[in-house]
């Protein structure tokens, strides 16, 4: 399919047109991300290029002090590879819904899926398994993504004197995320694993390199696990004694 | 920035822009599907959930590395607020407004 058909693929589209919600959010994120590049000391140019190439927000604050004291380079791809974990966790789940595609589209598609975009999908495609039409949805929602993250970041490099961060801009980006995570609390499995990994953040907090959130990831996925072990015994003992 | 750091600082960001492509396409670069457990596969479905909320909740109901400790930050009837809002009307952009309606006037205004 060449890029003009996706254009205007109906899946493309709903791809696209579900990300809208977010875009004041992710471009406050955006925005406030582009600032702290440009105020850490990086310069205009450098701000630039990390934005366009790195394209995972949480990595690049991480990397900034880092950069800025003049940490070896090993030491902040190390760091940027643990912040981005999670990613490697979130390619299982793509790996059902866009494994199907040549190699080379899977890769670039699978560079520009970031956390919101699985979120949004998820939602979007509630059923399990490979459904038609999923990798052209996480396409519009990629592209969707980019370009208001983008955007939004490169005119808080070019404005960074002129937004003032004591507004506390990057809160619009966390009360945004409030409400795909409402939505997503549409089972008991799902609170549970909300609970839990809030609780598992906020008690790992003054972990390094936002490991924090690994182990809430590991600490909700846990219970999960037990949860689902725990039902199937229920299942079998109530199956025993009738 | 002098001309050598200056290249220097660009190969550590083009190391990092690898470094979110392998992490992204880590379970995608293979040619065959790696097997996991079908158990462990359904649960791994709540990490994005799990993951936006361990992002979210520090960001509310922490300050300085610690719980707040006072009922003056504007972020917790900011978050209360948004709450209420999606209670009412499920969506992002309104629980979005009414949380900001709540949290700009108090920072702005009365500085928590």
């Amino acid at each position: 399919m060449t890029l003009r058909a996706l254009a205007h693929d109906a899946h493309f589209r709903r791809g696209v047109r579900d990300m809208l919600a977010f875009g004041p959010g992710l471009a406050a994120w955006g925005v406030v991300t582009g600032v702290a590049m440009t105020q850490s000391g990086l310069g205009v140019a450098l701000s630039v290029l990390m934005s366009l190439t790195v394209y995972a927000g949480s990595a690049q604050l991480a990397a900034l002090p880092l950069i800025a004291s003049g940490a070896p380079m090993w030491v902040i791809w190390a760091s940027a590879f643990c912040v981005n974990l999670r990613f490697a966790i979130f390619s299982s789940q793509w790996r059902v819904h866009i494994g199907h595609l040549p190699r080379r589209r899977r890769l670039v598609l699978g560079y520009l899926l970031a956390d919101l975009n699985l979120l949004v999908f998820q939602k979007a495609w509630p059923g399990r398994g490979h459904q038609t039409g999923q990798a052209r949805y996480a396409a519009g929602g990629a592209a969707a993504v980019w370009v208001i993250w983008q955007v939004s970041s490169l005119l808080g490099i070019f404005l960074s004197s002129l937004v003032p961060l004591a507004w506390g801009l990057g809160f619009a980006g966390t009360l945004s995320m409030l409400g795909i995570a409402y939505s997503l609390l549409n089972d008991r499995t799902a609170w549970v694993a909300a609970i839990v990994s809030a609780a598992a953040a906020i008690a790992a907090f003054s972990l390094p390199l936002k490991l924090n959130i690994l182990v809430a990831i590991a600490a909700a996925v846990t219970a999960g696990l037990v949860m689902t072990r725990a039902g199937r015994a229920a299942d079998a003992l109530r199956g025993s004694g009738s | 920035m002098t001309m050598p750091s200056w290249a220097y600082a660009a190969a550590t960001i083009l190391g990092m822009a690898a470094v979110t492509a392998i992490a992204r396409n880590f379970f995608l670069v293979a040619g065959r599907e790696t097997r996991i457990p079908e158990p462990l596969q359904r649960a791994l479905q709540v990490a994005p959930l799990a993951a936006i909320v361990a992002v979210t909740a520090p960001e509310i109901f922490m300050a300085h590395g610690t719980l707040i400790d006072t009922w003056r930050d504007a972020r917790l009837p900011a978050a209360g607020a948004a709450t209420v809002f999606y209670a009412w009307r499920p969506g992002v952009l309104g629980p979005l407004l009414a949380g900001l309606a709540i949290y700009l006037p108090l920072r702005l205004v009365l500085g928590w």
